[in-house]
C-alpha cells in the first residue's frame, strides 16, 4: 500500500515536470518558413501561418495551391523542404518517437475520402486509436466510449456495429470523424470534410463540426472549397495562394484586401449566394433568440 | 510518465460521497474505471470540485457511474456539466459488431453458408463461362473491335516476362528428374533409361505441368488482382458505362494470351528440363550431352510431345478463366483483393492437377501410353 502510495507521488511529480513543459500558449499550431516541393516544383516557399486556440481556421486555396500537402506537413506525412513547424510548441520535425506520440495524441484527422479501415466495423474503427494509445482501458469502457462517439457524431447508433462499405459517403464522413474525435484531441484537422456530400447534409455536416468544437472547445484546421461553410461556422480565414499564406482574416477582413484571387474569390456569384444564405440564416437564428 | 486519476470515499452523516481526483481524461482515467467498476457499495454523490481537467471520456465514466449509482454529481465545473449533459445525451447500448452466434450454431450456419456459396458460386462460374463464350462468339463477328494492343501486352506479361524464371525452374527439374532417376535405376544396370524418364516426363507431363502451376503464380494473380482493384475503384463500371465491355477490354485478352502462350512456355519448358537432364548425365553418368539429345528423339514417341501441347493451352484457359472470374467477384473493401487472388491461385492449381490426372488416363485408353 506504501508502495503505491510512494509510486504514485513519484509518478504524480513527474507528470508536475511535464505541465511545467507543457505548452499552454495561444497558438497551438505555428508554422515558420515553410517550403515544400516536389522535384523542381515548389509548392510552398516561406510559408507562415499561426492557428489561435479554439478557433475555426478554413484554409482556402486553388487546386494544386497545396492545401492537403500543408496539413500533411503539419501532422508529419510529409517531411517539408525547410522551415518550422511547432504543434503545441513542439516542433514535430525530427522529433522523438515518444514525443512524436505524445503530440500526435492530441490531434484528430478526418481524411478527405475518410480513410476508415474497410475490414473494422465502425466501433472497431474508433476503438483503434483508443487501443493504441491507452491499452489500459478496459474493453468495456472502449465500447462504451465507441458507441457515444458514434451517437456524438450524429450518426444512429445502429451505424456502430456497420462497415464502412455499408455506409453512405456522408455516413463515411461522420465515422471518419467519430474516429478522429476517439482520443478527445484539442486539435481537429478536417480535409474537405464537406465534398460530396448534398447541401442538406453538408449544412449538418458544418453545424456538427461548429457543435463539437464548441462542446469540446476544439481547435479546428479546416481545409475547404465549399462557401456555405467558410460563412457558416469558420471563425477566420487563411488563404493559400502564390506559395504561401497571403492573408488570413475573417471575410469581412479578407474582402478588404485587394489581392485578385480573393477578390475573384469571394467576389464571385457563389459567395454572394452563400453570403446571403449565412446573412439570412443568422437573422432567422437571432429572431429566434429574441422569442425566446 | 503520466498522472492518473483516482478517488477517495468519504462518509458524512450516513452518505457516501466519492471524492474525484486527478484530471478526468481519457489518459489517465484507465485504472479509475476499472475500479469504479469493482466498487460495490452504494453512493449518494460524486464530488468533482477536486478533479482536474475533464474530457468527454471523463464525463462518460462520471455519468454513467452515476446513473448506475442514483447517485448525484456535485461540484461540477461548468465545462464538465456540459460534457456530462452532452455524453448523457448520446448514450447508446447498440451493439458495436455483427451479431454473432453462439458457437455450436455458428459453426453449423458457417457450413450452411459455405455450401450455399459454393453451390452459388459454381453458378455464377458457369455464368462467366458461357459469357467469355458469347465474347469470344461477338469478337468472332466483329474481329476489328478486338483490343490487338492490349493482347500483345498480355503476351509479353504472360508469356515473355515468364521466360527466365520458367527456363531456370525446368532446367532444375531436369536435373533432380535425371540425377534421381539415374540413382533408381543403376540398382538394375538399366542407367541408359534416364534419357527415356526424362524425355518422356518433361515433353508428357512436368514441362506443361510445371509451367502452368508458374503462369498460376505469376499470371492468375495478376489478373485476380488487377481486375479486382480495377472493380474497387469503379473503373470497371466506368468502362461499362462508357460502352466498354470489361469483357473485351479486360479479360478475353487475358485469356487469349493465356491459352497462346501456354503451349510455347510449356515446350520451352519441356526442352529446358531436357537440357537439364542431358548436362547432369553428361556430368555423373557418363553419357555424353549430344548423346542424350539425339538419343531422346529415338526414345520419346512423337505423342509424347502432342499430349503436352494438348494439355497446356486447356491449362492456359483454367489459369485465365480462375484468375479474371475471381477478380470480378472483387466486392467492398481491400481484404477481398487478396481473399479473391489466393483463391484464384489456389482453384488454378487445383484444377490444373485434377485436369490432369484425367488427361493421363484418357491419353493412355486412346493409345496414346
Amino acid at each position: 500500500m506504501q508502495d503505491e502510495e510512494i509510486l504514485r507521488e513519484e509518478i504524480a511529480e513527474e507528470a508536475r515536470d511535464d505541465v511545467v513543459e507543457e505548452f499552454d500558449g495561444d497558438y497551438p499550431i505555428e508554422i515558420e518558413g515553410l517550403r515544400n516541393e516536389f522535384g523542381n516544383q515548389v509548392v510552398h516557399e516561406d510559408l507562415s501561418l499561426r492557428v489561435q486556440r479554439g478557433e475555426i481556421l478554413g484554409v482556402v486555396g486553388g487546386s494544386g495551391s497545396g492545401k492537403s500537402v500543408l496539413m500533411r506537413s503539419i501532422i508529419g506525412l510529409q517531411i517539408p523542404a525547410a522551415g518550422e513547424v511547432r504543434v503545441f510548441g513542439k516542433n514535430t520535425i525530427g522529433a522523438e518517437p515518444d514525443e512524436e506520440a505524445a503530440v500526435r495524441s492530441r490531434w484528430g484527422v478526418l481524411f478527405q475520402g475518410g480513410a476508415l479501415f474497410s475490414t473494422l466495423t465502425v466501433a472497431e474503427n474508433i476503438e483503434v486509436p483508443l487501443k493504441q494509445f491507452y491499452p489500459e482501458l478496459s474493453a468495456e469502457l472502449r465500447h462504451e466510449i465507441a458507441r457515444y462517439k458514434v451517437r456524438m457524431s450524429g450518426l444512429p447508433e445502429d451505424a456502430a456495429a456497420k462497415y464502412p462499405s455499408q455506409l453512405s459517403g456522408g455516413m463515411r464522413k461522420r465515422a471518419g470523424l467519430a474516429r478522429a474525435l476517439a482520443l478527445d484531441p484539442e486539435l481537429l484537422f478536417l480535409d474537405e470534410p464537406t465534398a460530396g456530400l448534398d447541401p442538406i447534409g453538408a449544412a449538418n455536416f458544418d453545424n456538427l463540426t461548429r457543435d463539437l468544437a464548441d462542446t469540446l472547445g476544439l481547435t479546428v484546421f479546416l481545409i475547404t472549397h465549399d462557401l456555405d461553410t467558410l460563412y457558416a461556422i469558420c471563425d477566420r480565414v487563411a488563404v493559400l495562394a502564390d506559395k504561401k499564406v497571403v492573408a488570413v482574416g475573417t471575410i469581412p477582413e479578407l474582402l478588404e484586401l485587394d489581392h485578385p484571387w480573393i477578390q475573384e474569390y469571394f467576389g464571385g456569384p457563389r459567395s454572394r449566394a452563400a453570403q446571403v444564405t449565412s446573412t439570412r440564416a443568422k437573422a432567422m437564428d437571432n429572431a429566434a433568440d429574441g422569442k425566446a | 510518465m503520466r498522472e492518473w486519476a483516482d478517488f477517495t470515499v468519504q462518509e458524512r452523516g450516513g452518505r457516501t460521497t466519492i471524492l474525484m481526483q486527478g484530471p478526468l481524461l481519457v489518459s489517465s482515467i484507465g485504472v479509475l474505471d476499472r475500479k469504479l467498476r469493482d466498487h460495490g457499495e452504494p453512493v449518494q454523490f460524486i464530488d468533482l470540485s477536486e478533479a482536474g481537467d475533464i474530457d468527454t471520456v471523463g464525463a462518460w465514466i462520471v455519468s454513467r457511474f452515476a446513473d448506475e449509482q442514483g447517485a448525484e454529481v456535485i461540484g461540477a465545473s461548468d465545462e464538465a456539466e456540459r460534457l456530462i449533459e452532452t455524453v448523457r445525451a448520446n448514450a447508446s447500448s447498440a451493439a458495436i459488431g455483427p451479431e454473432r452466434l453462439p458457437p455450436f450454431q455458428r459453426v453449423a450456419a458457417d457450413m450452411g453458408e459455405k455450401v450455399i456459396n459454393a453451390g452459388h458460386g459454381i453458378v455464377r462460374f458457369i455464368g462467366f463461362l458461357g459469357e467469355t463464350l458469347i465474347g469470344m462468339g461477338r469478337i468472332m463477328l466483329h474481329p476489328r473491335r478486338f483490343p490487338y494492343k492490349a493482347l500483345v501486352r498480355q503476351f509479353e506479361l504472360v508469356g515473355v516476362t515468364a521466360l527466365p524464371i520458367i527456363a531456370v525452374m525446368s532446367f532444375l527439374i531436369g536435373i533432380v528428374i535425371a540425377q534421381q532417376g539415374a540413382a533408381q535405376l543403376r540398382q538394375f544396370g538399366a542407367e541408359i533409361y534416364t534419357i527415356n524418364l526424362t524425355g518422356r516426363l518433361a515433353l508428357r507431363e512436368l514441362g506443361v505441368l510445371m509451367t502452368a502451376i508458374m503462369v498460376a503464380g505469376r499470371s492468375g494473380s495478376a489478373f485476380a488482382a488487377q481486375i479486382g482493384t480495377m472493380k474497387l475503384t469503379e473503373e470497371v463500371d466506368a468502362m461499362r458505362t462508357i460502352g466498354v465491355s470489361p469483357m473485351d477490354a479486360l479479360i478475353l485478352p487475358r485469356i487469349f494470351a493465356a491459352v497462346l502462350m501456354m503451349p510455347l512456355l510449356g515446350f520451352f519448358s519441356a526442352v529446358m528440363a531436357v537440357i537439364g537432364g542431358a548436362f547432369i548425365a553428361d556430368l555423373t553418368l557418363g553419357i555424353p550431352f549430344l548423346t542424350f539429345l539425339s538419343r531422346i528423339q529415338e526414345v520419346v514417341p512423337i505423342y509424347d510431345l502432342w499430349v503436352g501441347m494438348i494439355k497446356a493451352p486447356v491449362f492456359g484457359l483454367i489459369v485465365a478463366l480462375a484468375g479474371c472470374y475471381q477478380g470480378m467477384q472483387v466486392k467492398g473493401n481491400s481484404e477481398q483483393v487478396g481473399l479473391r487472388t489466393t483463391m484464384a491461385v489456389v482453384q488454378a492449381i487445383f484444377m490444373v492437377i485434377v485436369l490432369d490426372a484425367f488427361f493421363a488416363v484418357f491419353f493412355s485408353e486412346v493409345g496414346w501410353g
